[in-house]
């Protein structure tokens, strides 16, 4: 049976909408397939709308590996903004792909990415506007299996009732095995049904099927067990690892907006995880280990994706780029590739120790000088101990100033606030670093003509980090610590004139907070949000505290439980945690050392350069550190 | 970007040509702005690697400048920009290998060899047809005409500085109901459409197809009908015989006058 496109309808709509064009499809690089001929499909959502969700690389990236096999389609929808939602519903328009336009509710699979909680509600409204129950329990066979990953499925369970199956960690290998299993499934005539494929893949060992589980809680609030409800069902989920980034070359030819996007460059990933095991940071607790892309594969893959895009701007993306150990040759190298073209190098964030002169020159080569960033995290070097962002102050100033004298004009700090340990003082050392990186910058650079913005957000305890047990500070003591730093920098005027200070309301992080580290009773407040109206919880035109804080009372009220027993309470050892059944690969027990290191403000190596550490990822995932040096080099073209 | 200070001055090669293009944009494409077409069109040119000139300065940007663009929503066969480029091209390659780096619904339909004078300087107005669907003939008929027989016919439109008041009627040069098509061309199952042709003298602010429709609407005292959907046929100069004359045929060094249906 072949699907219709909607967009006849749709068209009769879009007069009517902002930004219509984001809806229209038809870019470079999407990809249209016959129905008919096509064994197993798949709609890919970000869960935003489609400037913000374009550019994203896990998207891209699947779209490409699986609209390779040749049997498989893939194609991608987004979060449609509040204005055509509401006219899709007034003219029973359904959640359409943008790629050939097809209902979301006809595909065999439904892969929706969350890089963060606040997309939760956005699930909710592509489910409902699709026409898929919003409850897993309610699907049937004719309804897609709803699959998710990214970085906040690694605690999926505030929203494991409205979601069929869960993938931890990289896709390329997952979404392929999981379309051979439904290609299978389907091919035998679907045995047992929709429960009967939920149970294949569960089987694997390495896709979470949250209604296989059942969880009971103890009369204080915490979990008292989460166990298989039958049989065939492991205990723990383990996370995938893609291994030799060379052998997928992702994104080849990216999709090129049409509309206006957040990130408009090709973008290449030189490499995937981080062990500098900052004690915060999520992305690189549960990307652990290391896994390099050469400078050569690197080469290849910017010339192709410039050629295919048109981009003229390359991003070199990883957690920490300048920690790739050919950095400097594949900067120097891309340099004179592009020199004399209009084609700028970026890199989206700076450690302070591994920034150069060498890297600023090559940055700074190709014209456009973007901002730099830097992220010292914390203000203090005792706060900095604490969570293992280990740089001193004189490194920090150094670099900085190196910068100013290498012709940077601009450059921004990232820290937070509300940290394990923090004082008042921890905070205003932030002010006082800022007035030093000024005047060492206005002395570097031989002028007055210099800027920094301290960019501060509030911290946000996420799963699978040494800081899973800890408290978040309470939002006041957070915004008073920020009007704290505000004063201190603009108590010198002359410096504090040089000084932008950015911070984000302190609301939308108690609900991240809530999310991140919810357990399955949280399902009921994200639907209630969602009914009540809450969309877009990341856009802070849309996001409303008191909605949230009414439905977390009206639900949580009857467990004994509410907003702070989730966001500000400190979490013992033994406190089984939502999400323990589900297995990064980090040993538990190194989590627990690292958290009490923190409190004794013990500092931890990279195992890149001084040696296993023992977090447990590679022996549990048979992986090892991949990276170089190669000693290869680039070549002119 | 500030930097080693470089000599900006050096760094990119002139202008060498300078070609003309006349563009449509169609079918989904038109619900394109004219930012989203200048991305697309600053890709193709790489993707081509046509070998644009660049501003000089510390953020170089592409030698391209547009004629009036049509607005989002609206389709056109009649679009123009100029592209300086730093090495000779022969046009037709230019345009084949432009219209294949495009995405499917922005067609590149002519290149020439920039002539003298500016491309503003020969468009003074604009062709249109419009569908309606919602609308019948009959209607349609009598509100042409009494929206032709008024002096001034005044509309609000919100524009990015407030809501403003123009007259729709003034710049209107010929509005009449078109021959019937065989189909209703909008697709819209089970209602009429009118088809009307409409010649609009470019102004400022410009008076768009939807505006003379509001104005149509108020003479007439209709009904709030479906979106309409109006293409743009030709740009060029009015002649007082009531012809446009194609802005590129001074370049192609042909006499030529469009005809006022292209
Ligand atoms: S197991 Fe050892 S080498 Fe591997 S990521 Fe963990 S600390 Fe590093």
């Amino acid at each position: 049976m072949s699907v219709a496109s909607i967009f006849p309808k749709l068209e009769r709509l879009l007069p009517y909408v902002s930004k219509p064009i984001q809806y229209v499809g038809g870019e470079i690089g999407s990809v249209t397939k016959d129905w008919e001929a096509t064994a197993v499909r798949w709609a890919l959502m970000y869960p935003d709308t489609y400037e913000v969700g374009l550019p994203n690389q896990g998207i891209q990236i699947l779209y490409e590996v699986l609209n390779g096999i040749p049997d498989v389609l893939a194609e991608r929808t987004y979060a449609v903004r509040l204005d055509l939602e509401a006219l899709m519903r007034q003219h029973g328009v359904p959640q359409f792909t943008h790629d050939s336009h097809r209902p979301v509710g006809a595909f065999d699979l439904f892969g929706v990415s969350f890089s963060t909680e606040l997309g939760f509600t956005n699930l909710l409204t592509a489910l409902d506007l699709a026409g898929i129950p919003l409850a897993s329990e309610d699907r049937g066979e004719e309804h897609p299996i709803v699959v998710i990953g990214g970085h906040a499925a690694f605690n999926p369970e505030p929203i494991a009732d409205f979601i069929d199956a869960v993938v931890l960690g990289d896709g390329e290998e997952a979404v392929t095995e999981i379309t051979d299993l439904v290609r299978a499934w389907k091919a035998a005539g679907r045995p047992g049904g929709r429960d009967g494929l939920l149970l294949e893949l569960a089987g694997t060992g390495r896709v979470y099927v949250p209604r296989f589980y059942d969880v009971e809680y103890a009369p204080e609030g915490p979990l008292r067990r989460v166990v298989p409800n039958r049989a065939g069902v492991p205990s723990r989920v383990r996370k995938y690892t893609t291994t030799d980034l060379d052998a997928w070359p992702y994104p080849r030819q990216p999709v090129v907006p049409l509309a206006e996007t957040v990130h408009e460059r090709y973008a290449v990933e030189i490499f995937r995880g981080c062990t500098r095991g900052c004690r915060f940071c999520q992305a690189g607790m549960i990307t652990r280990p290391v896994r390099e892309r050469s400078i050569t594969a690197i080469g290849d893959m910017v010339e192709r994706g410039l050629t295919n895009s048109g981009f003229c701007e390359v991003g070199l993306l990883s957690l920490s780029s300048a920690d790739h150990s050919e950095i400097n040759e594949i900067c120097s190298g891309l340099s004179d590739r592009y020199a004399g073209t209009n084609v700028s190098l970026s890199l989206p964030s700076t450690r302070v120790d591994a920034f150069n002169i060498t890297l600023a020159e090559q940055l700074a080569r190709n014209g456009r000088r973007t901002g730099l960033t830097f992220a010292p995290e914390g203000g203090s070097e005792r706060i900095r101990k604490v969570i293992n962002k280990t740089v001193s102050e004189d490194d920090l100033i150094r670099t900085v100033a190196t910068a100013y004298a290498e012709g940077w004009r601009q450059v921004k700090l990232y820290f937070m606030c509300g940290l394990p340990t923090e004082t008042d003082e921890d905070v205003v050392q932030i002010a006082r670093l800022a007035h030093a990186v000024i005047r060492a910058g206005r002395a570097a650079a031989g002028s007055k003509d210099i800027r920094a913005t301290v960019s501060i957000g509030a911290f946000i305890p996420k799963p699978h980090t040494p800081f899973q047990w800890a408290a978040a500070a309470d939002p006041a003591v957070v915004d008073h610590r920020i009007g704290l730093l505000k004063q201190v920098i603009n108590s010198d005027r002359s410096l504090g004139r040089a000084i932008g200070i950015r911070y984000s309301d302190g609301e939308p992080g108690v609900v991240e907070g809530l999310l991140a580290r919810g357990d399955r009773r949280v399902g009921a407040v994200v639907r209630r949000v969602w009914e009540e109206g809450g969309r877009f919880d990341g856009w802070s035109e849309h996001f409303s505290f008191a909605r949230w804080q009414k439905a977390a009372q009206e639900v949580l009220g009857p467990w004994g439980i509410d907003l702070a027993w989730y966001t500000t309470r400190e979490r013992e050892e033994r406190e089984i945690l939502p999400w323990d059944h589900l297995d990064a690969g980090l040993d538990r027990q190194w989590l627990w050392r690292e958290w009490q290191d923190a409190l004794a403000e013990t500092e931890q190596d990279d195992c890149r350069w001084a040696g296993c550490t023992e977090c447990g990822v590679c022996p549990s995932q048979d992986v090892t550190i991949e990276m170089g040096p190669t000693g290869r080099r680039l070549l002119p073209l | 970007m500030g930097g080693k200070r470089r000599q900006p001055a050096s760094d990119q090669p002139p202008v060498v040509q300078r070609l003309r293009v006349r563009y449509g944009k169609r079918g989904r494409m038109r619900f394109a702005s004219h930012r989203d077409f200048a991305r697309a069109l600053e890709r193709a040119i790489v993707r081509a690697a046509i070998p644009i000139a660049y501003s000089q300065g510390f953020s170089p940007h592409p030698k391209i400048s547009y004629a009036s663009a049509a607005p989002t929503g609206v389709s056109s066969l009649a679009e123009y920009l100029e592209l300086g480029l730093r090495e000779r091209m022969v046009p037709s390659q230019v345009a084949r290998a432009l219209d294949a780096a495009l995405p499917v619904g922005f067609e590149v339909l002519e290149v020439a060899e920039a002539g003298q004078g500016s491309l503003a300087d020969r468009i003074d107005s604009s062709v249109w047809t419009v569908e309606v669907p919602g609308l019948s003939e009959r209607l349609a008929a009598v509100a042409v005409e009494r929206f032709c027989a008024a002096e001034r016919i005044c509309v609000e439109r919100m524009t990015k500085r407030g809501l403003r008041v123009l007259d729709v009627r003034g710049p209107v040069v010929r509005l009449a109901v078109s021959a019937p098509a065989d189909a209703a061309p909008y697709g819209v199952e089970g209602l009429p459409c009118a088809i009307l042709d409409l010649v609009v003298r470019q102004v400022t602010p410009t008076v768009r197809p939807d505006d003379v429709l509001t104005g149509l609407r108020a003479v007439a005292d209709l009904e709030v009908f479906e979106a309409p959907r109006a293409t743009r046929l030709a740009q060029g100069m009015l002649t007082a015989e009531g012809e446009i004359v194609d802005p590129l045929a001074a370049d192609r060094g042909m006499a030529c006058a469009g005809a006022l249906s292209a």
